[in-house]
């Protein structure tokens, strides 16, 4: 017998006697011989719930996380405090064990949350409307791409190298497949070159992509990269954003961004090595029956009852097949209600002062840390709550001699920017101390 | 549960409440616009609610009670696989190990991690009898668009770049069709025999030397395994094509049959289907994609290697990858989950799965079939499709039925697909329900038919005890109300 599977012998031959067959082997005589399995799968056998948590638990001692140490890395995936409320509600099993809301009358749970992490990216983003998110803030970024293709019937997207390497890396492997146009426009003195990119809009153009803080936690000035943007007719101008910035800086929607799209992994989703996180997408009302992905809504019952339903279910595979807006038919479900219940505890308050105390914090690392000149600014522009450092110290040696003092260092930036080679960008949360902080600066200050 | 709860987090708002706490700022604050220029800083508050932690939980508590889920009961929605989902992979997944790991750390610090993948990666191979696995897609769909970008890699090298069609059967799911025309496809959709098997003389006709390939999934979408398979796969193969298996069904086979064995040359697995990790309201799922040698050397950077002294890396050599499909290398909190099943299951209870999963289907289809009409009554793998009731005089429709089962506290079946069944009904039992849940189920099922003759009207206005009543989509759709606008 098996924990998950009760039927005993005595169910399993009722059973087959119901349906008039003598063994369980007559149950797959469909299968031809040719093609069964006739030997074990060579996989272990089953065991016991005790010798598998210890087994797991030795490969998790193996790896050394973030709990145990001070991180500086960032790059896309960031340390910040989870509430723990949020683990409370998620570990629900009503929530988790729960599929896609197709029977609202049993899903009003599910439906509500959607419903109101809708509402809160719309606020926070300052957009018309949000869906009810994607897999990631990568691939958010290539589903943008493709509706603003689809939307203007045109194939070509420009993107900034400011963009986080990973996304256009996606970008670029969706473009190929669709044989859409990708152009990278450089950035200068660290953030998109406005001049260039004014160059390089023409009639083709269906997207302009932007992040901000862009990879390297600069600000960029997207009032004015979408007013060359949309000197494109039909151009849609795409911001990546990072959700906790967007309490203290003007809102895309202020800005003339047309598709705001972005990480939600800190809003309330642990690191846990790179996955399952969040893409948000918010657009503005033009965009509606473009979005990719699930949307719910609120309607009223049969006794008039406020209720929600998902809707604008005409854009999706299961109607449209090919001709779907995109072949997505999921989304977050339960890192939606993670980021949901996250985005109401902290609150209107306290969304602010954690995005606050990253702001300071940062820039008392960044000041500390560049004091001696030892370690000089790789640009000098403003930035949110990461920064690029470089000096003639070998990346991969300072972050090995910071390890050895619990210190997780910065992301190497020569990895995917060859002319930045020895430049490291730390990211510096809420989480991190002032005495963390001053710990970084006399370890690299030691760094030979 | 407290009296009927309607109110949304907005509504509990009140100025000065607050759910959080933060140490106070330990380094000396400096005005904002002197860290960093006003023309970025915006001045307005931030649009959202005020509350306190008690109103918090209670707020979601209240909204997880007007939920279903697998913890509650019998859930047969078929072609989702909705097993029970284990608590100890909960818990693995939690591990502050796993947990709290950045995923750009030194490779010394993620060994654990690497090797979990690894192993994975092994073992998804062994159960599909496929050669190598990605771990990336983060769902079945974006599983399929992964394998699909493999096959035109594939075309593409060869200097093949005629093959533009992907061959999509009329029973496969929605989103078949939707990944091929989004990896740049046009479709060539073919009938099915009546029995829903694919119809040998329309692949031939359709295939040649524009067919890129076929996506087809076995046992297919009437849960009925495709005896042709392996002539499917030399038809294909001989056009030049290659065989994309969607997974989706798996769970009807495990250790008695192979999608690698059968002819395909590229698969994806649903994890939160046929590997217990919960499908979480809609996500987040995973959907690893595994293939044949001759594609491995398009697969999605990085791959997980190993070396000779025992340590694991972060592949990135992979000169002919189709690039990247997603961001990191997938979603590792499922990957955990999954692989947790599996080292508990084993070799034997995987298999043992399937083969209860199967049982309980026929079971099931031999109780209803007096009942409901049943197109095709064949041996039926993991699932069963009626085309509703038997006795249609009453003009009680599928919809009906399902909504009926919710006043008798089931989850309803699929309904109305696959597309080409009328009035479907796809019951997917799983091999994780006792006999007696699903003889309660078939009870269920039985005295809906009746009422369907006694009192149809019961029927046409169900649901009756549920705490909300069809809600109007149509209304949803025509008038959108999207956010909460106070």
């Amino acid at each position: 017998m098996y924990p998950y599977i009760p039927n005993t012998p005595q169910d399993e031959q009722e059973m087959l006697q119901a349906i008039g067959l003598d063994s369980m082997d007559l149950l797959f005589e469909d299968i031809p011989k040719d093609v069964r399995l006739t030997r074990p799968l060579n996989i272990p056998p089953s065991k016991s719930e005790l010798e598998v948590s210890s087994y797991l638990k030795s490969l998790a001692d193996k790896n050394c996380s973030v709990s145990r140490m001070a991180c500086f890395l960032g790059a896309g995936a960031y340390d910040h405090y989870i509430p723990s409320v949020i683990d409370a509600i998620i570990s629900r099993s009503e929530f988790y064990t729960s599929y896609t809301p197709y029977q609202p009358e049993i899903s009003q749970g599910t439906l509500q949350y959607i419903f109101e992490y809708q509402t809160l990216i719309s606020n926070l983003t300052g957009m018309d409307l949000a869906n009810a998110s994607l897999y990631d803030g990568g691939t958010a970024v290539t589903e943008a791409a493709l509706m603003a293709c689809a939307y203007s019937r045109k194939g070509e997207i420009i993107v900034s190298a400011g963009v986080n390497p990973q996304a256009r890396r996606i970008l670029k492997t969706y473009a190929h497949a669709q044989n859409l146009k990708v152009v990278e426009v450089e950035t200068k003195e660290g953030v998109t070159d406005a001049e260039r990119l004014n160059e390089l809009i023409s009639d083709e153009t269906a997207a302009v992509i932007v992040q901000n803080p862009n990879f390297f936690g600069l600000l960029e000035d997207l009032k004015t990269l979408g007013e060359i943007a949309h000197k494109g007719k039909k151009v849609s101008m795409i911001a990546s954003v990072n959700p906790i910035s967007l309490a203290l800086l003007k809102k895309p929607g202020e800005l003339g961004v047309d598709v705001v799209v972005g990480e939600g992994q800190p809003l309330g989703i642990p690191l846990q090595f790179g996955g399952p996180y969040l893409g948000f997408m918010a657009v503005k009302k033009d965009y509606m029956r473009k979005l990719p992905g699930r949307i719910a809504g609120e309607t009223t019952d049969l006794d008039g009852k406020r209720s929600y339903v998902l809707t604008l279910s005409a854009r999706e595979q299961h109607i449209r097949r090919e001709k779907a807006t995109s072949n997505i038919c999921s989304n977050q479900g339960l890192n939606v209600l993670a980021a949901t219940v996250y985005m109401v505890t902290m609150g209107k308050e306290g969304l602010r002062e954690a995005a606050n105390q990253c702001v300071q914090k940062a820039h008392y690392a960044f000041n500390e840390l560049t004091e001696s000149g030892k370690y000089r600014p790789l640009f000098d522009k403003p930035f949110f709550m990461e920064f690029a450092l470089t000096s003639d110290v070998d990346a991969d040696k300072i972050n090995k001699a910071l390890l050895e003092e619990k210190i997780i260092g910065g992301y190497d930036l020569g990895r995917d920017y060859p002319q930045y080679k020895n430049a490291v960008l730390y990211a510096v949360t809420e989480k991190r101390t002032k005495e963390e902080i001053d710990k970084l600066r006399r370890v690299l200050e030691g760094v030979k | 549960m407290m009296k009927y709860y309607n109110k949304l987090i907005f509504e509990l708002s009140k100025p000065g409440r607050k759910a959080y706490s933060l140490p106070a700022l330990d380094v000396d604050e400096k005005p904002l616009n002197n860290l960093i220029p006003t023309e970025f800083l915006t001045d307005k508050e931030l649009n959202f609610p005020e509350v306190s932690e008690v109103d918090v939980i209670r707020h979601y508590t209240n909204l997880s009670n007007k939920n279903y889920g697998v913890d509650k009961g019998f859930y047969p929605l078929g072609s989702c696989t909705m097993k029970y989902n284990p608590k100890i992979n909960e818990a693995a997944a939690r591990y502050d190990g796993f947990a709290n790991l950045h995923p750009l750390q030194e490779e010394a610090c993620v060994q654990g991690a690497l090797q979990l993948m690894y192993e994975l990666e092994k073992s998804l191979c062994e159960i599909a009898g496929m050669d190598r696995f990605t771990l990336h897609p983060a769902a079945g769909a974006h599983g399929e668009i992964t394998g699909i970008m493999l096959i035109k890699a594939y075309h593409d090298k060869r200097g093949d770049f005629k093959r533009n069609k992907i061959i999509v059967p009329d029973s496969a799911h929605g989103t078949n069709p939707a990944t091929a025309a989004m990896a740049g496809y046009s479709i060539v959709e073919i009938k099915s025999y009546e029995n829903g098997l694919v119809d040998l003389e329309a692949l031939r006709e359709a295939a040649g030397e524009d067919t890129a390939g076929l996506m087809l999934t076995n046992p297919n979408t009437l849960g009925l395994y495709d005896r042709g398979v392996k002539e499917i796969a030399n038809i294909v193969h001989e056009a030049g094509g290659l065989l994309y298996y969607d997974g989706a069904n798996m769970n009807a086979i495990m250790g008695h049959a192979r999608p690698g064995d059968m002819g395909f040359d590229t698969v994806h697995y649903n994890l939160h289907k046929t590997f217990s990790t919960p499908h979480g309201g809609g996500g987040p799922g995973s959907g690893p994609v595994g293939c044949k040698e001759i594609l491995a050397e398009f697969l999605p950077v990085p791959l997980v290697g190993k070396r000779e002294d025992g340590t694991y890396f972060l592949d990135y050599d992979v000169p002919d990858s189709i690039g990247k499909v997603k961001d990191f290398y997938g979603h590792f909190g499922i990957l955990v989950r999954a692989y947790t099943y599996i080292l508990m299951m084993g070799n034997d209870g995987l298999k043992k799965a399937s083969e209860m999963a199967v049982l309980s289907t026929n079971y099931i289809k031999e109780k209803l079939k007096d009942y409901y009409h049943l197109p095709i009554d064949t041996l039926a793998k993991h699932e069963v499709v009626f085309g509703g009731l038997k006795d249609k005089s009453t003009g009680v429709t599928t919809l009906d039925i399902a909504k009926r089962l919710l006043d008798y506290g089931y989850h309803p079946p699929t309904v109305y697909f696959p597309l080409i069944i009328d009035q479907a009904l796809m019951i997917e039992p799983t091999e994780t329900e006792s006999k007696e849940t699903i003889d309660g189920f078939i009870d269920a099922m039985i005295a809906i038919a009746e009422e369907a003759k006694s009192n149809p009207e019961l029927l046409k206005t169900a649901p009756h005890n549920t705490i909300v009543r069809r809600p109007d989509e149509t209304k949803a759709a025509r008038n959108p109300v999207l956010k909460y606008e106070g």
